[in-house]
């Protein structure tokens, strides 16, 4: 099993620990509902290093990389970041990432903790003359989320951080440490993630002396998950896998068909034709889906359920789920959980949007 | 001999799948079920539940509720056969009523037991204790 820099905070917290894809991960501190809230309200503090990081260099490393990625790297300048899937020859999903472009020769690609060897093999085999490092042992990542998680930071970094925007990198110094931060994150909130040396791990109690201040709880896996769907970010693993392609979720948007490089997928993407579409839904009853649940429509079977839960915010039972694309945006349909079929109603995949 | 039965009943009753029983005063009026402390802590948070109807009857291990919480759905089992004679209705708006209070506020059901032998089977609080320092 393997264990982030901060386990041990993480067990003197009192923390439930499990088992995620091999890392032994706090799913919990005071309560998936307690965590979700706060973020939503104040500011969550998420361990988030079981995450892979791979370093990409040289002067290759740009052309390398948008062979890679679906999305288009020329959007994007130095200290800015991109999020992009990666797809087979067959448009099937290898990951889905951020690239943080550093420099013109120097990239930082974060990708799921489930996929980490796949992704390093993937990318190295596909790396033309750039050098690929995995430099997720050397550093460690943290999320900071939630509507106050500017201020926080502020206090701590003595910079303005407000005027950072979405998906742009800033170099800090937090209390003595040297800190990347990227006004990015998997919560639908605001909030920043901040790269640093693994060593570092006394950044912790810096980030959590204001709990006063601005009500900075940790927050574990399990809020993570219903934060990331009530916003309607996709899981890989969940929402999308190898036999999903970009063009059945909602992720047209980062496929660069008319970017100059050929990239990996792009023969089989411009030639597909789904027949399904991931959409969102609300169960009318008193339920929660779950992963792999039947989806109906007039009792016949047409889909099945990728994620589901409990919405704290908007307090009811919501998910994602695959349907034929002709299937109407608002259809009422049922959803079988366990051995009975329960009303449900089709809607946008965006179950809440902050401010 | 019924009054070691009287006796044995009383007492708090578990499952290894984690409800309790609990005989308040006779047999007639119905036994209390719920989930332990353990339960709930391991459900986490929850949402919902599926209750089952008054005059339902219900063999030793069927299912009577579904509870749904943050992290997973779980069936509740009958603890021993019987009638529904009442059902936890204030479970239906305030489902944290089991996690605040599993042993109180937050009781599921109340059934008619049809075999008391079947409590025979059931754990007391010490094996209940010993069984979940065993699995956890």
């Amino acid at each position: 099993m393997m264990r982030t820099p901060f386990y041990d905070i993480h067990k003197s917290l009192g923390a439930k620990i499990v088992n995620f894809n091999g890392w032994e991960m706090p799913l919990q501190y005071s309560g998936i509902v307690d965590e979700h809230i706060n973020v939503r309200t104040n500011v969550g503090l998420f361990d988030v290093s079981h995450m892979g990081r791979f370093e990409i260099r040289g002067p290759q490393s740009l052309l390398c990389l948008q062979e890679i990625i679906t999305n288009d790297l020329e959007k994007i300048t130095n200290q800015q970041a991109i999020y992009s899937p990666i797809c087979y020859e067959d448009g099937g999903i290898v990951d889905d990432v951020i690239v943080y472009r550093l420099a013109a020769d120097r990239f930082v690609v974060v990708v799921n903790a489930s996929n980490r060897q796949k992704d390093f093999d993937w990318i190295s085999n596909h790396s033309k003359s750039a050098q690929v490092e995995d430099i997720s042992d050397e550093t460690a990542l943290l999320a900071v989320q939630g509507p106050r998680a500017c201020d926080l930071l502020e206090k701590l970094v003595k910079i303005e951080l407000q005027s950072v925007r979405p998906f742009h990198l800033v170099n800090v110094n937090l209390g003595g440490i040297e800190c990347m931060l990227s006004r990015t994150g998997y919560t639908g909130e605001d909030g920043f993630e901040i790269f640093f040396d693994s060593s570092r791990i006394e950044i912790w109690d810096k980030l959590m002396q204001y709990t006063e201040l601005f009500g900075v709880k940790p927050a574990g896996l399990g809020a993570r998950d219903t934060l990331r769907l009530e916003a309607g970010l996709m899981l890989y693993g969940n929402d999308m896998d190898e036999n999903t392609t970009p063009l059945e979720v909602p992720l047209k948007w980062t496929i660069s068909f008319d970017k100059k490089q050929e990239f990996i997928g792009k023969k089989a993407l411009v030639n597909s034709h789904p027949s399904r579409k991931l959409v969102g839904f609300e169960v009318l009853e008193k339920r929660i889906a779950r992963q792999g649940n039947k989806v109906f429509v007039s009792g016949m079977e047409v889909g099945f359920v990728t994620s589901g839960n409990f919405s704290p915010t908007i307090k009811r039972s919501i998910g994602l789920c695959f349907v034929p694309v002709n299937v109407l945006p608002d259809q009422s349909v049922e959803i079988k959980i366990g051995e009975k079929k329960y009303k449900a109603k089709l809607s946008s995949t965006r179950f809440y949007k902050h401010r | 001999m019924l009054a070691a039965k009287k006796r044995i009943v009383l007492e708090l009753k578990f499952t290894k799948q984690h409800e309790w029983l609990k005989v308040k005063e006779e047999m007639e009026r119905g036994a209390i079920i719920g989930i332990s402390d353990f339960a709930q802590e391991q459900l986490g948070d929850i949402v919902s539940i599926e209750l089952p109807k008054s005059g339902g009857i219900f063999r030793q291990g069927q299912t009577i509720a579904i509870i749904d919480s943050v992290k997973a759905s779980s069936d509740i089992y009958a603890p021993v056969s019987g009638e529904i004679i009442e059902v936890n209705e204030d479970l239906i708006e305030k489902p944290e009523l089991i996690n605040q209070s599993p042993y109180d506020s937050g009781w599921i059901a109340k059934i008619k037991p049809s075999n008391l032998e079947e409590f025979e089977n059931l754990l007391t609080k010490e094996e209940y204790d010993r069984y979940i320092g065993e699995i956890n």
